[in-house]
């Protein structure tokens, strides 16, 4: 079958101009949360439907496409990711975080520094970060537009009364330009620093909520936090097995029945580089 | 401010439900430090009046002065500021007033962190004081609401209510749905706090007994109108309204 059948990056040009409108108001206003009218995608929601949709309405045939799912290049959601757009779009893919103009993420910011120019689309499964503190969305929705974010703290005051620390560890709220607060979508909150004050685009993606939201380059952005318990981004304590970098997100693997285990890299791309690297350098 | 304006002026509020009128012809000054109790039988037009007063509720004419403002003409936003550091709100069911699902606490915190509290030792400090206040024991201050009492969660809304200094505070049947004994520390309680932070309150009560403790002066509502107004014992001992009469010697004698 011909993948040209479909007009260029599967959606239409008219659904792609509504979307391109709600990322430039995301754009304008950044940390709010733009409803756009979200399609049905060939794949189910909860598998980056919102993404997938900023990430067509971005390309252009010259771009190059990364797909990143928790850090790996080489995982389900985003194989077939990437797939789908080298058989609608027929964009250059790549697994170089440098090399790529667009990068389509779930759940990890790459740890090699984003660069201007290069555009980062989340996947973003509840866009809401005040949702299950208050239910009612259209109070929700006057507690953005009047900054009232007091229920927030009440939220990390919880945590720190229960677990003696912050204990969230993803989806970390943050608050942008002094405004809205944000759900980052699950990254970890070791990525929160990279947030603020990113060279590249960060576009937010949510497909079932049908809402998008953005941060441009070089935006101020705040993880929440309390005076006597700041925030803390965290990693496990230990560097990588495979590259040996002490200062990257690591995954813990279990790698037999008797509880052994290692830490790798979560960023696959800046591991395997490293490891190159390594064996460049003993090799000359 | 100056003990010589009213703190709440209310001229002529009346909310109308479609046809038929939920409160009319409302009119009344509250002084600082003063108890306005308003009593009157189930539909009479109480909570529809609070509702309107503590801008729940959107009236249909009339004014309400607030410190010589009219909250109907604020803005949204100011109001709602209003809302949460001047005025408090007390709901005769604790459940809603109180986030259940947030421990003793939060609840308590949870207006400091509205108006900007950041330091969480400080926000625990003045929480576990005011569980002391209230008579919670400070040790239940990570507990759920939903492991309290009726009587104690009531006490907890009171103290989430408080813990900014309001000026005025309304009420909406704070004992209903109490046992006797637990309603009479209440009102103890109740009695005790205004008195020492020269509190403001208009309560809304079907109960006269908590009206003849609390307040200092009483209106009487019947079918959205105010009927009789005045202190509390003259309207209570000696009641001109027949309506009045019959309310007064309705309460059963034990």
């Amino acid at each position: 079958m011909t993948d040209q059948a479909y007009n260029f990056a599967y959606l239409d040009e008219a659904t792609k101009r509504m979307i391109r409108r709600a990322l430039l108001k995301g754009l304008a206003i950044p940390g709010y949360q733009v409803p756009f009218a979200s399609r049905e995608m060939p794949m189910p929601y909860g598998w980056g439907t919102g993404g997938v949709q900023v990430t067509a309405a971005c390309l252009t045939p010259e771009d190059t496409l990364k797909v990143i799912d928790q850090g790996a290049d080489d995982t389900t959601n985003a194989v077939s990711i990437r797939k789908f757009f080298e058989r609608t779009a027929d964009v250059a893919t790549t697994e170089a975080t440098a090399e790529a103009t667009v990068i389509q993420t779930r759940h990890r910011i790459p740890e090699v520094p984003l660069t201007e120019g290069q555009i980062l689309v989340y996947q973003v499964p509840i866009p809401e970060p005040l949702r299950f503190l208050e239910p009612r969305e259209s109070e929700t929705r006057k507690m953005h537009a009047l900054s009232e974010y007091g229920l927030m703290h009440v939220k990390l005051y919880e945590d720190i009364a229960r677990h003696g620390a912050i204990a969230t560890s993803y989806a970390y709220p943050v608050q942008v330009e002094g405004h809205y607060v944000m759900d980052p979508s699950p990254i970890p909150k070791f990525d929160n620093p990279k947030l603020g004050d990113n060279a590249a685009i960060q576009l937010f993606g949510a497909g079932r909520e049908q809402r998008i939201y953005a941060l441009p380059p070089y935006t101020r952005v705040v993880s929440l936090d309390f005076e006597d318990h700041p925030f803390e981004p965290t990693k496990a304590d230990h560097s990588c097995d495979l590259c040996g970098a002490g200062d990257t997100y690591l995954d813990e693997v279990i790698t037999d029945d008797q509880g052994s285990r290692m830490f790798v890299c979560s960023d696959t791309n800046y591991c395997v580089t490293r490891q190159a690297e390594a064996e460049a350098g003993a090799a000359q | 401010m100056t003990q010589d304006q009213p703190l709440l002026s209310v001229r002529d509020l009346a909310k109308m439900y479609g046809g038929r009128i939920g409160c009319t012809d409302v009119s009344f000054d509250l002084w600082p430090g003063e108890v306005l109790g308003i009593v009157g039988e189930s539909g009479s037009g109480k909570s529809t009046l609070l509702g309107c007063l503590s801008g729940q509720l959107a009236a249909d004419r009339g004014q309400i002065l607030y410190r010589g403002r009219d909250t109907r003409q604020m803005s949204e936003p100011e109001r709602r500021l209003l809302s949460r550091t001047e005025w408090a709100f007390v709901h005769q069911n604790p459940r809603d007033g109180l986030r259940m699902g947030v421990s003793a606490g939060g609840n308590v915190g949870e207006r400091l962190m509205a108006v900007g509290a950041r330091h969480y030792g400080d926000i625990r400090e003045t929480a576990t004081d005011w569980l002391g206040r209230v008579e919670i024991s400070a040790e239940r201050i990570d507990d759920r609401p939903r492991q309290f009492s009726g009587g104690m969660q009531q006490r907890l809304q009171i103290a989430r209510n408080l813990v900014t200094s309001p000026k005025l505070v309304f009420m909406d049947e704070p004992t209903g749905g109490l046992d006797v004994s637990v309603q009479a520390r209440l009102l103890d309680l109740l009695r005790g706090l205004v008195r020492d932070m020269g509190l403001s309150v208009i309560i809304v009560t079907h109960d006269l007994a908590v009206a003849r403790l609390l307040a200092d002066r009483l209106m009487v509502m019947k079918d959205g109108h105010v009927i009789e107004h005045g202190l509390t014992d003259q309207v209570l001992d000696d009641p001109q309204a027949a309506y009045t009469q019959l309310l007064v010697s309705s309460v059963l004698q034990v």
